[in-house]
């Protein structure tokens, strides 16, 4: 398998407070990597170093580009970067609102990224939006609705279509379930589990919820104040933790 | 000139100066926003401070000023301006397109055609044309600097999608020199194409954004759109009420309170000029 992304030693300081340090590890194509770990432990930092948002302290992540290149990502231009990120790239954030123009439709936001890289014929874009809208279960007559009309489930699939239309080959979310009820979450894992699937996307989700890790991904890393503390198998690091705090991690999930 | 206590032009030479400069690095960079260090003029913003720093910058005694606002000589902001500059300068006026040297307008390009020999110079409110999609500035200038002019076409989606055609009328986005997208202020888009290829020189003044800019002679400008929704202009069914002229842009004028309206240009001196030739 062809490694995607490799992320060598990276870290993140704030002053002389730690974000995460030493972190490596590759990702190959087509697989999820779920980053697991309690409310500041760093995984969200590590996700904004990792997609080019937050510069890292050290280390170096590199990328595999389209054209076969393996590009370190901290030596890219910033057009280049922005261009890597609205093409190739996806970002799935937590608050929709973040990642969607909430000023105009669901159509227009989903025909954003087509338009970003050239697309000019309104008849081809508006098509591409429909078809995307309806692979995330979003009903036609909605498409000219705004996202403030829409709920939060709804959002997090608009995110995720307008995110998917360009065919990134590599997907950041950052806890793309949070703040949605059960049931809501259920439908979007079952969702993100078929299009990563079938559209072979590499993702990194950052999650501290362990149902979403297990449903989702292939591996996992467990970090703990900004250190990785344990990485494999999704189900082999759930079903045998070896680090005490996976082990707690894990017999805190509630059972019902 | 009858007010001797102020400098040719009301501004003093240092100011002249440096708006000259912007000017010059507008015109140099067709459609790039020239930020410069606006000055408060005697008349609130909103009333062509912009405009009118930009022409006392390049004004010169022999020239000869035209003023219009939404075509007209002879509404209120027109009247003012060119009587500030009468007091403060002293050059000659007029109300004919193809005698002024210099034409300041609100909202218009006058319906003559310019000429090499002219200077137009537009009041400019938001010159920022990304402004309404995306707020922050720092946001806004590395778009322009990296040619990231897809949410303008958002825009213009979100038109067709809401109301079946690109509803945009005035404060048209277009695209110079292949290049730089920018505001052309808020005239009516049925005078985009008159932009495009022009022989006057025509220069920007933003005074409260505080900014410059220009498109040179005889340059390419090319307003957005899609390949299957191309840039139209508005067009009448009838001709002007007055002068019966057609194809020139009308103002609805409602004469009653029972319906009554009439269409009538909106360029007054072309008006005048038609009514002659027709009587």
């Amino acid at each position: 398998m062809n490694t995607l992304l490799s992320a060598r030693d990276v870290g993140k300081t704030y002053g002389r407070r730690v974000g995460c340090e030493n972190v490596s590890f590759d990702l190959h194509a087509g697989e999820v990597l779920a980053i697991v770990g309690e409310s500041g432990s760093g995984k969200t930092t590590l996700l904004k170093c990792l997609s080019g948002n937050l510069q890292a302290s050290s280390g170096e992540v590199t990328y595999a580009m389209r054209d076969g290149r393996n590009v370190n990502l901290a030596s890219l231009s910033e057009a280049e970067r922005r261009l890597l990120m609205r093409t190739d790239w996806g970002f799935v954030h937590q608050d929709a609102r973040e990642g969607l123009r909430m000023g105009v439709s669901a159509g227009a936001n989903v025909g954003e990224r087509l338009m970003a890289v050239g697309a000019r014929h309104y008849g081809r874009i508006r098509d591409q939006s429909e078809d995307w809208l309806s692979r995330v279960e979003i009903s036609k007559d909605r498409m000219d609705e705004s996202p403030w009309a829409y709920s939060g489930g709804m959002r997090q699939r608009l995110q995720i279509a307008r995110n998917l239309v360009t065919s990134p080959r590599l997907i950041f979310m950052d806890e793309p379930t949070g703040g949605l009820d059960v049931s809501v979450q259920a439908r979007l894992l079952d969702l993100i589990r078929g299009l990563v699937r079938k559209f072979n996307l590499a993702a990194i989700v950052v999650t501290h919820d362990l149902a979403v890790a297990r449903l989702l991904s292939s591996r996992m890393m467990v970090m703990q104040q900004g250190r990785v503390i344990e990485t494999g198998l999704t189900d082999q690091v759930l079903e045998d933790p070896q680090a005490p705090y996976t082990q707690l991690l894990v017999s805190s999930v509630l059972q019902v | 000139m009858n007010a001797p206590n102020y400098n040719f032009a009301y501004l003093n030479e240092q100011t002249k100066r440096m708006i000259r400069r912007a000017i010059l690095k507008a015109v140099a960079i067709p459609g790039y926003q020239v930020p410069f260090a606006s000055r408060e003029m005697p008349m609130p913003y909103g009333w062509g401070t912009g405009g009118v720093q930009v022409t006392a910058a390049i004004l010169t005694p022999d020239d000869t000023l035209k003023v219009i606002d939404q075509g007209a000589d002879d509404t209120t902001n027109a009247v003012s301006i060119r009587k500030f500059f009468v007091k403060t300068s002293g050059v000659a006026t007029t109300e004919k397109t193809e005698d002024a040297t210099i034409i300041q307008t609100r909202h218009r390009i006058p319906e003559t055609p310019l000429t090499e020999n002219q200077i137009l110079v537009f009041q400019v409110p938001i010159p920022e044309p990304l402004r309404f999609l995306e707020p922050r500035e720092t946001e806004t200038r590395k778009m322009h600097a990296l040619e990231e002019y897809g949410v303008m076409h958002v825009k213009l989606y979100e038109d067709i999608a809401q109301y079946g055609q690109i509803a945009t009328t005035y404060a048209y986005p277009a695209k110079v020199a292949d290049r730089y997208v920018f505001d052309p202020s808020p005239i009516p888009k049925f005078d985009n194409p008159k932009l495009n290829d022009c022989p006057a020189l025509q220069l920007f003044g933003a005074g409260r954004e505080k900014r410059i800019y220009a498109v040179p002679p005889f340059t390419k400008v090319k307003s957005l759109d899609f390949e299957d929704h191309p840039f139209e202009v508005q067009t009448w069914d009838l001709p002007c009420s007055i002068c019966g002229a057609h194809g020139s842009f009308l103002d609805e004028i409602v004469t009653d309170d029972k319906g009554g309206r009439m269409f009538v240009c909106s360029d007054t001196d072309f008006c005048a000029k038609h009514q002659d030739a027709n009587s």
